[in-house]
């Protein structure tokens, strides 16, 4: 497994400067733009409406989650296909590593990764206020977390995809969805009542409130425990089932 | 003396991919024997979809076995994957280097992969670019490479483990004549050291001038094996007179020489006329004479050429159909 993380840590290694560029310029604007700027709209017109806190506040935590999952999934799905289809899975295939191992290196590289861009992520919102202390580093692991529970899944799909253009429509019409109904940029409360039970099933949602509530400094303990398990369940049912669907395509 | 059991062991070795979507099930391998010794350079020969990479694949333990029984290095391919895959080294048939990498870097990174220590990566690295005459581009990305190049990077990387087997699917397709030299020329090379060659190929040319026994393979089975000398001994003649013809002549022409003489054979048992589409093949112990039988019989070729028979040959005379269509 460290062998096949060791490959994308190389390859990660020349382009490591752009991507913590990105990876801090990413929330900087959307936290600028949205954060400030949506923001003093609606804390003018409509001050506490949500959760009581500013709608920086608000939102921020909800961006986080939204693009640890975002990342996760582009790089989880098109990252492993293209891998799978004529780059890093191809030519380590003949090698000892066996295929559940290259499956664990990715994966363990783009957990990683999402560390780097969460805690970027984090950094900048400390820089605007929104979060600080031991609770930061809580919503670095929830959003961590949020991301490998879309990772893990999109890789073990993506692994047997030939076709690179499904995957843009799975983000399409499954990711981008998930940034309306799981309460990302406003509350879930706020949406009609019977649309609500929908967007509890959503991980995203558990991802979004699990980071909300860390970085707000009103996380329960059960209410977290509740979040933990859902997305954990997802990353490790995606893994189970990544070892077999990586075998099936990698040693057909 | 004590008989070494072979490096590689197949009996009855069948491959059935099973349907998936539209395409129904498949017999890709279907039922094949060989074995093959230590320092022996192994051809598999066959049009495309005969079944060679598909068996290739199998030996290299990334593909499961459906039926019979196969020993790689003496262990199973479907317990002991990695112990195998460890020994071997590997030349698929697209290169899978990686682009963004340099030639060196994509060596370093291969023999991570066989957790080799650093310093010994380092050490090779510096001999098999050598060897592949690639010193000058170790620092360059891959991507700045020529095709050739791009071949010999990859069979210099499939080294990095020095391998006991070396599995080499179709290598020169695709490359250039001078580059087919220099490739031919490096794995001789390898060759003389004794490192044992697994290649497909559908060059005739290839597997004469690399493989010191050949199967030939036809839908996934076996049609026949043997030294390429020998092939062309059992199934061709000594020469071939390869004669085209005039558009309007050609029909007449093939008619008369397939009712002649040297269809039929007459003193040369062997004797036999194939027709291609744009030529007509003449078999015979002596060429010469067979173009004077072409000229007494008042025909009137184009143009006639006298030349040795090859595994081309051979493998027309086992499927009655040329290897590259």
């Amino acid at each position: 497994m460290l062998r096949a993380f060791g490959y994308w840590v190389t390859r990660y290694r020349r382009t490591w400067r752009g991507s913590i560029v990105i990876n801090v310029l990413n929330p900087l604007l959307f936290l600028i733009g949205i954060g400030a700027g949506l923001g003093a709209l609606v804390d003018d017109n409509a001050p506490a409406q949500i959760a009581g806190v500013s709608y920086a506040a608000f939102f921020a935590p909800g961006m986080l989650a939204a693009a640890a999952m975002q990342n996760a999934f582009l790089e989880g799905s098109a990252g492993v296909a293209r891998a799978a289809s004529f780059g890093a899975y191809r030519s380590a295939t003949p090698t000892p590593l066996a295929p559940e191992q290259l499956a664990a290196g990715h994966l363990l590289f783009i957990t990683f990764r999402l560390l780097i861009a969460s805690g970027a992520f984090i950094a900048v919102m400390a820089a605007f206020g929104l979060v600080g202390g031991w609770w930061a580093l809580g919503a670095l692991l929830g959003a961590t977390l949020t991301g490998v529970a879309f990772a893990a899944p999109a890789a073990a799909w993506a692994v047997g995809v030939r076709k690179l253009r499904h995957i843009d429509t799975v983000f399409r019409f499954v990711i981008m969805p998930f940034y309306m109904f799981s309460g990302t940029f406003f509350a879930v409360s706020q949406l009609p009542e019977w649309i609500r039970p929908v967007s509890y099933l959503l991980p995203l949602w558990h991802g979004v409130e699990l980071c909300r509530t860390l970085s707000l400094g009103t996380a329960t303990v059960a209410g977290s425990s509740v979040h933990i398990a859902y997305l954990l369940a997802l990353a490790i049912g995606g893994f189970l089932v990544a070892r077999v669907t990586y075998r099936r395509r990698l040693h057909p | 003396m004590v008989s070494k059991p072979p490096l590689v062991e197949a009996r009855d070795l069948t491959k059935i991919y099973p349907p998936r979507g539209s395409t129904a099930e498949f017999r890709a391998v279907d039922g094949i024997d060989f074995a093959l010794a230590r320092g022996e350079s192994f051809g598999l020969l066959g049009p495309n979809g005969a079944g060679k990479s598909t068996t290739m694949r199998m030996i290299a333990a990334t593909s499961p076995i459906s039926g019979g029984s196969l020993r790689v290095l003496g262990m199973d391919p479907m317990k002991q994957g990695p112990e195998i895959r460890a020994r071997l080294g590997v030349v698929t048939q697209d290169d899978h280097l990686d682009n963004e990498l340099t030639v060196r870097e994509n060596l370093h990174i291969y023999g991570r992969y066989f957790g080799l220590p650093r310093a010994v990566i380092r050490d090779r690295a510096t001999r098999l670019l050598d060897f592949a005459q690639l010193q000058e581009k170790a620092g360059d990305p891959v991507e700045t490479l020529s095709g050739g190049m791009r071949r010999r990077l990859t069979i210099a990387r499939s080294l990095i483990n020095e391998p006991d087997i070396l599995l080499l699917d179709e290598p020169t397709t695709g490359l250039d004549p001078q580059a087919r030299h220099i490739l031919w020329d490096r794995l001789f090379q390898l060759k003389q050291e004794g490192v044992t060659l697994i290649l497909t190929t559908h060059y005739m040319d290839e597997a004469e001038q690399l493989c010191d026994r050949l199967i030939v393979v036809d839908h996934g089975r076996i049609v026949a094996q043997g030294s390429p000398r020998d092939l062309i001994t059992r199934y061709a003649t000594r020469e071939v007179l390869e004669l085209r013809f005039r558009l309007d002549e050609r029909d007449t022409a093939a008619e008369k020489l397939r009712t002649s003489v040297l269809a039929t054979g007459g003193t040369d048992t062997d004797g036999r006329v194939e027709m291609l589409p744009d030529r007509v093949l003449v078999y015979t112990a002596d060429g010469e004479a067979a173009l004077g039988a072409v000229h007494a019989m008042s025909l009137t070729p184009l143009t006639a050429l006298v030349r040795r028979a090859t595994l081309e040959d051979v493998f027309l005379k086992l499927t009655g159909r040329s290897l590259i269509e």
